[in-house]
């Protein structure tokens, strides 16, 4: 009995509680994603760097910040931080989109111009970040580091294995729902977010209604504007933050968005959360939970590892391949041509 | 016309200037990166310029004909061999039947879709632990073999210059699949496809140690030029460097470099000569029609699904070419230098600036842009020596001016990315032909 | 002078223009129909009232009101209510959101609105928490005719409603139109489907190279010989 129990606390200790902080980093940042491709038609290769640059801001002020004295106790100062590089990274996109993108959505060019257009963005961003704040990583958490550590779960329960949750992944996991509920809301019942919706499903017909749509472009900057930096914040937190690590989550990301169809945002959640869990499921030595679920003769004796954690951004792209093979539309997308 | 020849002849003469005023050996570094470049560039340009198609993998067929390099013209390591060899066969079968197994089980089970998706996983994951079982000890034993030295299976000991036809076979083989898994999709699906399966063949490269030394980096390659301290000791280099006035060492090093650029210039010509070829013929035609509309041409009945393919192999087969001949340039593969910033987005500005759908173009980008690259650094570095000599030593605008023009790099490619995409989209020499793919 | 009148135009899309000098009018209460052979500048015409084309010359009144100057969001402002002829909702809201939408220029209480659409067209009542995607051909056209009706136009201008529907479906609409009119909007629409349309039709335009050839009222071109074998075909 007592093994069951071990073996079950292993499991949510290694996997499932940091699988769902990573799908919920992943969710955020895939949302940013599919509200891109939904509503600008293109799939963006300065994500990953906006959420690096959303980080790297909120870095700063969270310096600031703390200069000042100011701390949020148990949590890290940092959610304070991101709220200030919110509208930064906002005024920034939305500059960004003036300057380049208005201008190609005027000329109805390719979604190939649009993402060469998002490379040169991406390049851009990528030496501001290193001038901003150098190619090295810089852990930024303060605040109590676990909601439950492993000695003090120990000696509670008296278990061979410990129950561990880091303060960072519960805020994740807490800060993403929140978040995704207020974008359901805001897309669901708001006149705004009905037209977001409206202008992404069918832009002439938007027009015709009267949406503005300059003012949905705007719109959809500020919310990924928000996503991103929730997104970043929340990964840097949990596994420190290093800028090129981010460009890295570019991948999983688009699988995330692709798996649950591009311009869905149930689907980006849902997709995110398959690429999480498959990442980690496959990627982790089975070894110890199963000498744990299985009777003593039948223990395995190896890793039951199936792919070295080195190739964990191979099965987002495993996923992506057999998504387009079997479902190009994804789990909740029309299919786009 | 004479605007090409007016661009062509400013570019010589920077690289001359160079060589006058830094100093030849230089010069010739740049120039030699600079008709890698060209190469590059031309793959990447087959498949914007010509087809349409936004390929955000050059990284990934680079790095592969690199590896070709390694397993073409490396000496092959024995002990390795009869150590793991067999072990390695055996794993390799397995996965390969697993392969087998899948697809039968695939094709056999297609009336039941949740059946079929659980045994295709299973079988798949059946096979890997079992392959595990030859394959960790086989790596683990061929990594143990001189493991400062060798630690990998080598090479077959073949020619240098062969590795560049089977970097090129390479990168073609490994842009296939990508380009039928994404044929007749929207593009973004190519650009996420091609974009992934460039970062898991860098992920393989950096982590197999057992195929490539994975970080611990392949030196000494052979070349297919003389070394330099062999030239040194050759009477008539001897003599060719006290007519000229130069160090012996220098003579040796502009020496090798000249050969190095006779070589690559001849494969350049050579595929700017298919290239030019094709481009008059029949399939060239039919591809910028596709590209200028598609949707006309699909109602001509032209298979765009399936030009868009060949013109995607055919470019990655001559970035894979142009990989092959930087590790050779190199004469060593280093895993952990393949970024893509430098292998996939660098090659987009240069095609971008020197006016896609045209090779001349194209050429003309990679040269322009390599040497601003190179040079960025090197003026960039001055100013800031410069500026930062006025300023305290504790200065911070001094400390990020010193940090600086390496990254500033980055932001001057970027922002010459979107200028030219902004205001010139047809490039420095645009296309002949009337519209550029908009 | 009528209510909504478009006289005089030509215009295209830069190449050769596709109208001629067409003139088209209809008042409160009354069906117009623009018929006439492929590629005769239907459409066009069409999109030229509503201000979706450049016009060398003429003039589009409403009421009495130039509203030539105006782009598509101001007519519709000014009274006009559109209904393309494919892609005339949105898939992926439901019933209800298309009908918010179609409300989206209105700052009034749409509720008495929705209720006479929604006894109007009594299956958008029963699937207003359906996505638009899962409506048969002919609810969406409903649909459609019914987030047009949302902004209380005085005209409703319909391109094709009836493309792609059953024949019963067809009557069916065709019903619903002539409620709308007797309501006391104009209605102006472009049918390829010229004989039905012109049964119900007041006033009926017939279009030839961007030109009005005949103008009747519908029965009358129903029962016009030259008409009826030049451009309607067989199909009477």
């Amino acid at each position: 009995m007592s093994d069951v129990l071990n073996g079950l606390l292993h499991l949510t200790s290694m996997l499932v509680i940091p699988g769902l902080a990573y799908g919920s980093q992943l969710a955020l940042g895939a949302l940013g994603v599919t509200l891109i491709f939904g509503v600008l038609r293109f799939s963006s290769f300065a994500h990953a760097e906006g959420l690096s640059l959303g980080t790297a801001l909120t870095i700063l002020f969270t310096i600031w910040l703390q200069g000042h004295g100011v701390s949020l106790g148990v949590l890290p100062t940092a959610l304070l931080g991101m709220l200030l590089a919110m509208p930064v990274m906002a005024l920034i996109f939305i500059a960004t989109d003036r300057a380049l993108y208005r201008h190609f959505r005027r000329i109805n060019a390719r979604a190939e111009v649009f993402m060469i257009v998002s490379a040169g963005v991406m390049l851009m961003m990528n030496g501001v970040i290193r001038l901003m704040i150098g190619a090295d990583g810089r852990d930024f958490e303060d605040g109590a580091r676990f909601i439950v550590s492993a000695r003090g779960f120990r000696d509670w329960s008296g278990l061979a294995e410990p129950l561990v949750i880091k303060t960072s992944q519960m805020l994740t996991i807490a800060v993403a729902v929140l978040a995704t509920a207020g974008l359901f809301w805001f897309l669901g019942r708001t006149q705004a977010g009905r037209s977001m919706r409206a202008y992404a499903d069918n832009r002439n017909l938007a027009l015709l209604s009267g949406v503005d749509p300059d003012r949905i472009v705007r719109l959809t900057w500020v919310l990924v504007a928000v996503l991103s930096v929730l997104a970043g914040v929340l990964f840097g937190l949990d596994k420190g933050y290093r800028p090129f690590v981010y460009q890295q989550l570019l991948l999983p990301m688009f699988a995330a968005a692709v798996v649950g169809g591009l311009g869905s945002p149930i689907g980006a959640i849902v997709g995110s959360m398959i690429v999480a869990f498959s990442e980690l499921a496959l990627t982790f030595a089975w070894k110890k939970a199963l000498a744990y679920f299985l009777p003593a003769a039948m223990a395995p004796e190896s890793m039951m590892q199936l792919l070295s954690t080195e190739y964990k951004f191979a099965v987002s792209f495993l996923i992506l391949v057999v998504v387009l093979l079997v479902r190009p539309a994804g789990l909740y997308g029309k299919v786009s041509r | 016309m004479s605007r090409t020849v007016l661009l062509y002849a400013a570019m010589a003469a920077a690289l001359l200037a160079v060589g006058l005023l830094q100093s030849w050996p230089l010069a010739l570094t740049i120039l030699n990166l600079c008709l890698i470049s060209v190469v590059m560039a031309l793959g990447v340009n087959v498949q914007w310029g010509v087809a349409g198609m936004f390929n955000v993998g050059t990284m990934g067929s680079a790095a592969a004909g690199g590896l070709a390099v390694v397993l073409v013209s490396a000496p092959p390591v024995r002990a390795a061999w009869t150590t793991g060899g067999g072990r390695l066969a055996i794993a390799a079968s397995i996965l390969l039947a697993t392969t087998a197994l899948a697809v039968v089980i695939w094709r056999g089970l297609s009336g039941n879709p949740l059946l079929r998706g659980v045994a295709v996983a299973a079988t798949g994951l059946g096979g890997v632990l079992l392959a595990q079982h030859w394959f960790l000890p086989a790596t683990a034993a061929i990594e143990a073999v001189d493991a400062a030295s060798a630690g990998y299976l080598g090479g077959l000991g073949l020619p240098v210059a062969l590795s560049w036809v089977v970097g090129g076979i390479f990168g073609a083989a490994l842009a296939w699949p990508i380009g039928r898994l994404t044929a007749g999709l929207r593009s973004d699906y190519l650009a996420v496809a091609t974009f992934g399966i460039s970062e898991i063949i860098l992920a393989v490269l950096r982590n197999e140690e057992w195929l490539a030394r994975g970080v611990k980096n392949v030196t000494g390659l052979p070349r297919p030029v003389p070394y330099e301290t062999d030239l040194q000791a050759a009477i008539w280099v001897q003599d060719l460097s006290a007519w000229l006035g130069w160090p012996l060492r220098d003579t040796a090093s502009v020496l090798v470099k000249l050969a190095y650029a006779a070589w690559f210039l001849a494969v350049l010509l050579v595929i700017w000569w298919a290239l030019d070829r094709l481009s008059h013929a029949p399939w060239g035609r039919m591809m910028r029609a596709i590209r200028d509309n598609e949707e006309a041409a699909r109602a001509m009945g032209k298979d765009v699904a399936r030009r868009h393919l060949q013109a995607f192999v055919l470019g990655s087969a001559i970035v894979g070419i142009g990989g092959a001949m930087l590790v050779t340039l190199d004469g060593q593969f280093t895993a952990g230098s393949y970024q893509p910033l430098r292998f996939t987005f660098l090659i987009w500005v240069m095609v971008i600036v020197g006016g896609s759908g045209n090779h001349r173009g194209a050429i003309l980008g990679a040269f322009l842009i390599w040497f601003v690259w190179v040079q960025a650094e090197t003026a960039g570095l001055w100013l800031a020596a410069t500026g930062a000599t006025l300023l305290a030593p504790d200065n911070p605008i001094r400390l990020a001016l010193e940090a600086g023009p390496a990254q500033l790099r980055y932001v001057l490619m970027g922002l010459i990315l979107v200028l030219v995409m902004r205001f010139s989209p047809r490039g420095l020499i645009p296309e002949a032909t009337p519209e550029p793919p908009k | 002078m009528s209510f909504l009148k478009a006289e005089g135009l030509v215009g295209g899309y830069g190449g050769p223009p596709i109208l001629n000098g067409c003139t088209i009018e209809v008042d409160r209460g009354q069906i117009a129909v623009i018929v006439g052979p492929n590629g005769a500048g239907k459409s066009t015409a069409m999109k030229a009232v509503l201000g979706m084309l450049r016009l060398t010359a003429g003039r589009v009144t409403l009421d009495g009101r130039d509203i030539t100057s105006l782009a598509p969001q101001g007519r519709i402002r000014a009274g006009l209510g559109f209904v393309p002829q494919t892609e005339n909702v949105f898939t992926g809201l439901t019933v209800f959101e298309n009908l918010q939408m179609g409300a989206l220029l209105r700052k009034d209480s749409i509720e008495a609105t929705l209720d006479e659409i929604y006894a109007l067209f009594p299956i958008l009542a029963d699937k207003r928490h359906q996505p638009a995607g899962q409506l048969s051909g002919g609810q969406r056209q409903q649909l459609a005719v019914g987030r047009a009706l949302m902004t209380q136009p005085s005209v409703l201008l319909l391109d094709e409603p009836t493309a792609g529907v059953s024949p019963n479906v067809m009557d069916e609409l065709f019903d619903k139109i002539t409620r709308i009119a007797t309501q006391g909007l104009a209605v102006l629409m472009v049918e390829q489907n010229a004989a039905g349309a012109l049964e119900i039709a007041d006033t009926g335009f017939v279009l030839v190279q961007g030109a009005n050839r005949f103008t009747g009222t519908g029965r009358d071109l129903l029962n016009d010989p030259e008409t009826r074998r030049s451009f309607l075909g067989g199909r009477v």
